[in-house]
Order: structure tokens, then sequence, then C-alpha cells
């Protein structure tokens, strides 16, 4: 995904004189071709993630399309406030892309996890939140919003699934239908859910934008009235969307996720999963759970 | 009545109506922004030189009813809408909203967001080979916060010479932080720094003319809290408070 973000960020620059890129010191190698051929709207701020949000709001003032990006701690807890006052409140637009996703710098400890980061941006009203299962999603999503002049939150990741899946621009879609439960898979979760329940007869229902968020999809598709939703971030991120969804309805629901507590071990991305039962196997495990009760 | 005294009595008038408004942190800045809008901004005095494409941003937004009354002054809002301050469906509120004001550049309030900011846009018009200024007025207080420091690391580096920071030196922060000297951090920081009374009209004028290549320029403007009402100046009990019908008439009387 940070490859893509290169090119597809080089292409925006070139097509667009009033974009610009702000680094906080975080992929500059990776945009090295972006920053010789546009020296006057590609910086490389520092290391001050709060003003590099106000900084990139006052370019938005004055007319310009600011893409900001480093890692997600660093960018969306640091600098919250200014996304939401600056950006939010002032009705301003920008691309946040963040990489550093949930446990992705495992090895780095707490301090550079980051599994709120979508939980704090639903807080911002109007923002728009996108976590792509692949490069090419990312593209796509990036290329059509990326001067939509709202806030534009890319979640990258380096887990990613193994193919794309066709969407439409800020919809869900249906991946697989079956009858006894509907499963919500989020962005790079899609390929263990798929493989927890290949055999299984239930929806898979997929999800690579979460705000807005494909409603219609998931009330259609929830015939069984039991919903299991995995989640990239913090377990229950999107339980008030999903609250707000299905306000009229009585549903099972539970959901799979980063557990809510502070992960001190190390290692890498995998053995935390393993860890969390973030892994096919529990997965299906608490499918079968909900299927039995 | 001279001429800021009657916009110094709208101030109180306002707050006192209100219940509502920082008029001490008004009553400092208020000579700062009745110079700005008459000579460097272009919905103030159209006949001044240097005033196209110049931008102002009110950092310390709590000293809003200063702003309030300057737009006034100069037919941007009506008699109607100023008294409507902080009112539900007022569109002038205890910290300015730039998508209600014609004039407001930024909705500010929370402290240290304004200079970034004003980096953003005056970093913009270098790149757009825009025409104009960026003046951004913050308080001593405020540079309490770290993103103050950031940016004025920031303007020096992109050598911001479109940008003057003036800091109203009303030594808000002395009962919690001694900023010390002002004007030798921003020079530490890289900027062109000048020293004045930021209640002497000629001082100000000349300040906000100053360019510096490309430097950027801190103008530490030196002010007191609740200037022209003795009662109410250096008097912290008045940060947040606005006056009863009695005090209104006692801070009258005795207004310079």
């Amino acid at each position: 995904m940070r490859k893509e973000f290169a090119v597809i960020m080089g292409r925006e620059l070139a097509a667009n004189p009033a974009s610009a890129l702000i680094l906080g010191d975080i992929g500059v190698f990776g945009h090295r071709e972006s920053f010789e051929k546009f020296p006057d709207r590609v910086f490389n701020i520092g290391i001050l993630e709060q003003s590099m949000v106000s900084f990139a709001a006052g370019m938005a003032i004055e007319g310009m399309y600011p893409t900001i990006h480093t890692i997600a701690p660093f960018l969306v807890e640091r600098a919250f406030e200014q996304i939401k006052i600056d950006f939010g409140y002032q009705s301003l637009g920008g691309n946040f892309v963040t990489v550093g996703a949930s446990l992705d710098y495992a090895a780095l400890g707490a301090t550079h996890h980051c599994p709120g980061d979508v939980g704090l941006m639903l807080n911002i009203p109007g923002a728009e939140i996108y976590v792509p299962g692949t490069a090419k999603e990312f593209s796509d999503l990036f290329s059509q919003s990326c001067r939509n002049k709202k806030i534009s939150y890319f979640r990258l990741s380096e887990k990613t699934n193994s193919a794309s899946i066709k969407t439409e621009y800020q919809k869900g879609s249906l991946v697989k239908k079956g009858h006894l439960l509907t499963v919500l898979a989020i962005g790079p979760m899609l390929n263990l859910v798929q493989e927890a329940t290949s055999d299984l007869d239930v929806t898979v229902l997929y999800y690579n934008s979460i705000s807005p968020f494909d409603a219609e999809l998931l009330r259609s598709n929830l015939e069984s009235r039991k919903l299991y939703i995995v989640e990239p971030f913090y377990e229950n991120t999107i339980a008030p969307i999903i609250q707000q969804v299905l306000t009229d309805q009585t549903v099972m629901t539970r959901s799979k996720g980063i557990p809510r507590r502070f992960i001190t071990n190390y290692g890498n991305t995998n053995e935390h999963y393993e860890a969390i039962g973030l892994t096919s196997r529990s997965i299906r495990n608490d499918i079968k759970e909900m299927l039995d009760a | 009545m001279s001429y800021l005294r009657k916009l110094r009595t709208q101030i109180i008038e306002v707050a006192g109506v209100a219940k509502e408004g920082h008029v001490p942190s008004a009553l400092s800045i208020l000579d700062i922004l009745f110079v700005t809008y008459k000579e460097f901004l272009p919905h103030s005095d159209l006949s001044s030189i240097d005033n196209i494409g110049n931008r102002f941003i009110l950092s310390k937004g709590h000293a809003s009813i200063a702003l309030y009354v300057v737009l006034h002054d100069f037919n941007q809002i009506t008699t109607e809408e100023l008294f409507s301050f902080a009112k539900y469906e007022s569109k002038l509120g205890g910290h300015p909203d730039r998508n209600k004001i014609a004039g407001v550049e930024l909705s500010t309030g929370s402290l240290g967001h304004g200079l970034p900011q004003g980096i953003g846009m005056a970093k913009a018009m270098k790149i757009k080979k825009a025409v104009g200024h960026i003046y951004v007025l913050i308080g001593d207080g405020e540079a309490n916060e770290g993103t103050i420091w950031e940016s004025a690391l920031l303007a020096s580096n992109h050598k911001l010479g479109n940008l003057t920071c003036i800091v109203d030196n009303n030594l808000s922060s002395e009962r919690a932080l001694d900023m010390g000297n002002m004007a030798n951090k921003f020079e530490a920081f890289g900027w062109e720094t000048l020293e004045i009374n930021g209640h002497d009209h000629g001082e100000i004028t000349r300040a906000l003319k100053l360019r510096k290549n490309n430097k950027p320029i801190a103008v530490i403007a030196n002010t007191v809290k609740g200037f022209g009402i003795p009662t109410m100046e250096s008097n912290p009990e008045w940060h947040h408070r606005s006056p009863n019908p009695e005090e209104l008439a006692m801070f009258l009387g005795e207004m310079r």
C-alpha cells in the first residue's frame, strides 16, 4: 500500500497544481520522485504533527488540496484536536494517510500501536474513513476522494487481502450469500473471514468504507438476525454505527477485533494476532458458538 | 469621547448585555485590531496602501468582542448583530466562526491553532505567487502552547517573509509561566523581531508595515490587559467576567 501511495500521490500532484503532500518525516524515501518533480508542493515538514495538520488547514483555506502523511498514532491521536477543529469544524478538506495500523509496528511496542484511530475519527462529524483491503482499493478510493473537500482518512496497513473486492465507491460488497448468520469483514480482515467460513452457510459482507457506511447492504442481508463483525481495530469500534443502522431490529451481535487493553509484547503482527485470537480458527469458533446459540 | 473610547464602551456594553465575554483581553488588543483593519485589510479602508490580499487571524479567539466592534465600526456587521453577541442564534460567539462572519479567516478558540494555520496560508500564497501578507495575533499566554514554537521553526525554515505574528504581550502568562524575553525567543527561532507599545497607533502601523525579505516578523506588542479601565487593568478577577449594570456605570465613569 505504501508503494501504491507514492504512485497515486505522484499522479495526483502531476494532475493538479493545487495538490500538496506534507510528510511528517515519514515516507520521505518512498516519495522521492515527487520531491524531485514537485519541490514547491512536497514537504518533509518535520516531526511536529499538530502544527503539520494546522499548516495543512491553512493551505486548504487558500484553496489547496493537502495530503498529510505519517504514522497513525502521531497523526490521529496526537493531532486529533487539530483535525477536529481546523478541518472538521472549519469545513475544510484534507487527505490523511497513515501507516502503522493497529499492531503493524508490533516490535516497536505500544507507543507505536494504534487500534484506536478509527474510533477517534468517528467522533468528527462528516469525516470519511476508509480502510482499504488492498493497494488497488486504496488507489481507487484515494483517486475518487482526494479533492472532495472533506476530511478523508485512509488507513493503510501491512496486512492485505490476497485479492481486491470490486466495490462501488463508498459502498460495501456482498461476498457470499448464506442463511445462518452474517459476517461483516472490514478491510484487511476479509481473508481471515473467508478462510474461517469457506464451508459455512453464512453471508459475508465486505466494507472498506466505514464512514459513509453502506447501511442498506447490511439491512438487506441480515435475515438470520445474527451478526458477527471482524474489525482490524479495537473490537466494537463500529458498534455505534451498527446500532444506528439496526435501531428497529433485534440482532444478536458480536465483534472480534483488537482487545481494549495495552498490549505490551513485541514480536511481529502475526504473533500478536495469534495471541489475541484474531485468527481464522478463532473466528470460526466464535461463529459456531453463535450458530449454536 | 475619543474614537477608541467609543469602541471600548461598546466592548463593555456588549459584554454587559450578553453577560459573557473576555473583556480585558478584548481591551488589550483593541488598538492593534483597529489599526490592522484600518490600514492593512481590504474590507476596511480600501484607499490604504498595501492592503490587497492581506489576511488577519485572531488566534486568541476569546478576545472576539474586540474583533466584533471593529468589524461593526467598518460596517461589516450591524449594530443589532453586535448586540446579539453570544445569544443562541447569533453569528457572533464567544469565539469567532469563519463560516458565519465575513472577514473572519479562522474559527479560533482553542489556543495555538492560529499561527500554524497562518503559516500554511502564507506558504500557500507563496506557492500560488499570490500578493498579500498574513497577520496573526497571538497572546503571550497562548505562547505557552508548543504549536507556537513548532510554528516559529516552520515559518523561518520556509522563509515566510509574508507573515507577521503580533504577540499581545499583556503578561497574562505571568501567573503560570514566565515567558521571559519574547523577542529574544522569536529571534532565536530565526525571526526578525521588534518591540512596540501595543496601544500606540503610530508604532503599530510602522511595525505592521515592516518587511524583511524572507524572514517572518514577530511584533512584540506590550499591552495592558483591560486597557482603558483602571479597575480592570491587569486585574485577573475580570479575565472572564462581564459587568453588571452598576459596574458598567462605574467603568464608563472611569474609562480613559
